[in-house]
């Protein structure tokens, strides 16, 4: 026991490190702020631990090649010991990552932590929020598959849509004129050496600062921030109510942090790793892309913009809300810090939860794409088919062949990109299902270059007998006038 | 005490290792600046757009649209499979083809072709063209991208290097994309 701490004095008699890290530790911090609100930021700094480390793992068997990185995972998956496991801790972990870092930003903007003195430290955390982005989508590239590769696709595809310069960020990004090895070795550059190294570099910063300007004390309603006095109100009430981070705060941080590291090793287990699914190779072109779940209201996204709005959006969008997130403690600097007396803050917070939420949600059954096997695969449900007349099976016949099945839906089953056909000829008279199947129209396509008059005709007659037994279909009541039917 | 406008020996000395620095700095930047953005003014010299084969004509029977593979013109060791790309080629009569890219002009995901609706459809966001690669529905702002080809003793090959994109680059045969 001696023995140590004579080696610990002779350490820290040369590196003098103990007393600013007894300092750094025991600094008096509000009281009510050893709250279990105020665990997600040591939590997101846990978790970005544990993907250095399950990161470094990797890197001793990974092959950042575009020929081999393939190889490498399923190596990985299946030959190594525990290789899985550390893919899954990984995976898992970044997951665990972003969602953290997301809500540790959702506390800190309904406490008003950004609020004066601690505009940087809010703006150093946007920033680590980006490179958190940055890591997800350069590691989803790494898991070198088909979803990386045509993801990497739908990158440069946005890119491309910048004025101008599109074409040189393309090459840029991809290092090259098209996906290939260059490509992935960048992005292993970004995601294993340049944005790791940046965030390291900018976590401390962010450390730093709340230990030198404090933790934000909990908010109270009324309690308002002002300049000219906030600093001289935060030194008395730490030195009034205050007491040493560690112990008094710092347990509930530990526990959290334990439970997410076995939320993640217990996803890890019983999930496993993702993928890596097919293998790059763009001649397979039975594939249907997505991207993983934190891209995934992006994905949504762009497919429910209109066309002609998708380019602005795409560049202008993002520009708005980060310069929106940077400019945030300038614009509402002083003030309220309660979410109680902050009404709109609550509003923004809920509004765009939902939002996100809802196209993720949407993403996941992706309703805007057409099933590619509904045609051959999900025949018409035969209550459809009874009582019918030749020519109207005909019809479902043709309904089928020409994929229509693949955008509408029967019984529930088939896409979803156009209307359920279910009740059809309730909304349309037969003239108009005419014009719809040969002109297209709204956002269907025109089939009148491949339906011969027979097919068209069979066609819509099997369209006229959806509509539910009790009730009529839809009909031109000027028909029997003008034609005398 | 010293007055401003003066400069100490090792003032000067200081200004001086700056000055070196910055040169050095500078010198320094031009290989890193031009490695890094390699990839953008290599552009065209390197001859990366090339005729490639597609294989002979009589492969793709008149009236239809078969799926066919090429290998870009520029290889580099560690590219594995991915310099293996597809292509929709559809001959429309006698020497008179359209070669698709693969990638659907709105995000770049591979577009599938059904035949029996003459339509190509895209998993990605439901992109749909039709069989003459003009749009016909969904969020693609324009036709498919086609690719410069060429008939020569039987073999049709096609002007390929670049992957194409919706922004300015992607009209590869530099014309109006159709309309739908």
């Amino acid at each position: 026991m001696r023995l140590i701490s004579l080696a610990g004095k002779w350490l820290d008699d040369r590196l003098q490190l103990a007393a600013p890290i007894r300092d750094a530790s025991e600094h008096p911090v509000p009281r009510n702020t050893a709250s279990w609100w105020y665990v997600f930021g040591s939590a997101a700094l846990i978790v970005f631990c544990l993907q250095l480390v399950t990161g470094i793992l990797l890197a001793l068997t990974y092959v950042p090649s575009a020929g081999e990185a393939w190889n490498s995972l399923q190596a990985l998956n299946h030959d190594i010991t525990f290789g899985w496991f550390i893919r899954a801790l990984h995976g898992w972990g970044s997951n665990f990552m972003v969602a953290i870092v997301l809500i540790h930003m959702m506390q800190v903007f309904l406490f008003g932590a950004y609020k004066f003195p601690r505009e940087l430290t809010w703006i150093v955390g946007v920033f680590l929020l980006l490179m958190t982005l940055g890591m997800a989508f350069s590691g989803q590239v790494l898991r070198f598959d088909q979803d990386a590769y045509w993801g990497l696709g739908i990158g440069a595809s946005i890119a491309s849509r910048v004025p101008i310069a599109g074409p040189a960020i393309v090459k840029l990004m991809l290092g090259g004129p098209i996906i290939a090895g260059a490509t992935l070795s960048r992005f292993f550059a970004l995601h294993v050496f340049v944005i790791p190294g940046m965030l390291i570099g900018f976590v401390c910063l962010h450390l730093l600062m709340v230990l030198k300007l404090g933790i934000n004390e909990w908010p109270m309603p009324g309690r308002v921030v002002k300049r000219a006095t906030y600093l001289t109100e935060y030194h008395e009430l730490t030195k009034k109510d205050g007491a040493p981070f560690v112990p008094y705060a710092v347990w509930k941080d530990m526990f959290f942090a334990a439970f997410v590291l076995l939320a993640v090793a217990a996803c890890a287990l019983w999930f496993g790793p993702f993928g890596p699914t097919g293998k790059p190779d763009p001649t397979i072109i039975q594939t249907v892309p997505k991207p993983d779940y934190f891209f995934l209201w992006l994905y949504a996204l762009l497919s429910l913009l209109p066309p002609s709005l998708e380019t602005p959006a795409l560049l202008i969008g993002p520009v708005v809300v980060i310069l929106g997130l940077l400019l945030l403690p300038f614009l509402s600097g002083e003030g309220e810090k309660s979410w109680k007396r902050r009404p709109i803050a609550v509003l923004t917070v809920m509004l765009t939860a939902v939002t996100l939420g809802t196209f993720t949600h949407l993403a996941g059954y992706a309703p805007w794409s057409p099933k590619m096997n509904a045609w051959s695969g999900a025949p018409v449900p035969a209550q459809f088919l009874h009582a019918t007349t030749a020519l109207e099976r005909q019809g479902a016949l043709v309904f089928q062949v020409k994929q229509c099945r693949n955008c509408h839906s029967l019984g529930e089953s088939g896409g979803q990109r156009g209307p359920a056909l279910d009740s059809v000829a309730l909304r349309l008279t037969q003239d108009q299902l005419i014009r719809q199947v040969i002109q297209g129209g709204g956002n269907m396509p025109a089939y009148g270059k491949n339906l011969s008059p027979a097919e068209t005709t069979a066609l819509v007659a099997f369209l006229e007998t959806l509509h539910p037994a009790g009730q009529a279909p839809a009909r031109d009541a000027s028909r029997q006038f003008a034609l005398g039917q | 005490m010293e007055n401003d406008t003066t400069l100490s020996r090792r003032g000067l000395f200081m200004k001086l290792g700056m000055l070196l620095n910055a040169c050095v700095g500078a010198a320094l930047a031009v290989p890193i600046g031009r490695f890094l953005l390699s990839s953008i003014t290599r552009g065209h010299a390197n001859g990366y757009l090339d005729w490639v084969p597609l294989g002979p004509v009589s492969q793709f029977p008149e009236g239809e649209t078969r799926l066919a593979t090429f290998r870009n013109p520029l290889v580099m060791p560690t590219d594995g499979k991915t310099v293996d790309t597809a292509c929709w080629v559809r001959r429309v009569e006698g020497d008179r083809f359209q070669v698709f890219a693969i990638n659907c002009a709105h995000l770049g995901c591979p577009v599938r072709w059904f035949p029996q609706s003459g339509l190509f459809m895209c998993p990605c966001h439901g992109g749909a063209y039709y069989r003459d690669g003009s749009r016909a529905s969904g969020p693609p702002e324009r036709g498919l991208f086609e690719y410069p080809y060429k008939v020569d003793n039987g073999l049709i090959t096609i002007q390929a290097g670049e992957m194409p994109t919706p922004g300015p680059s992607a009209s590869l045969v530099g014309k109006e994309p159709p309309c739908a």
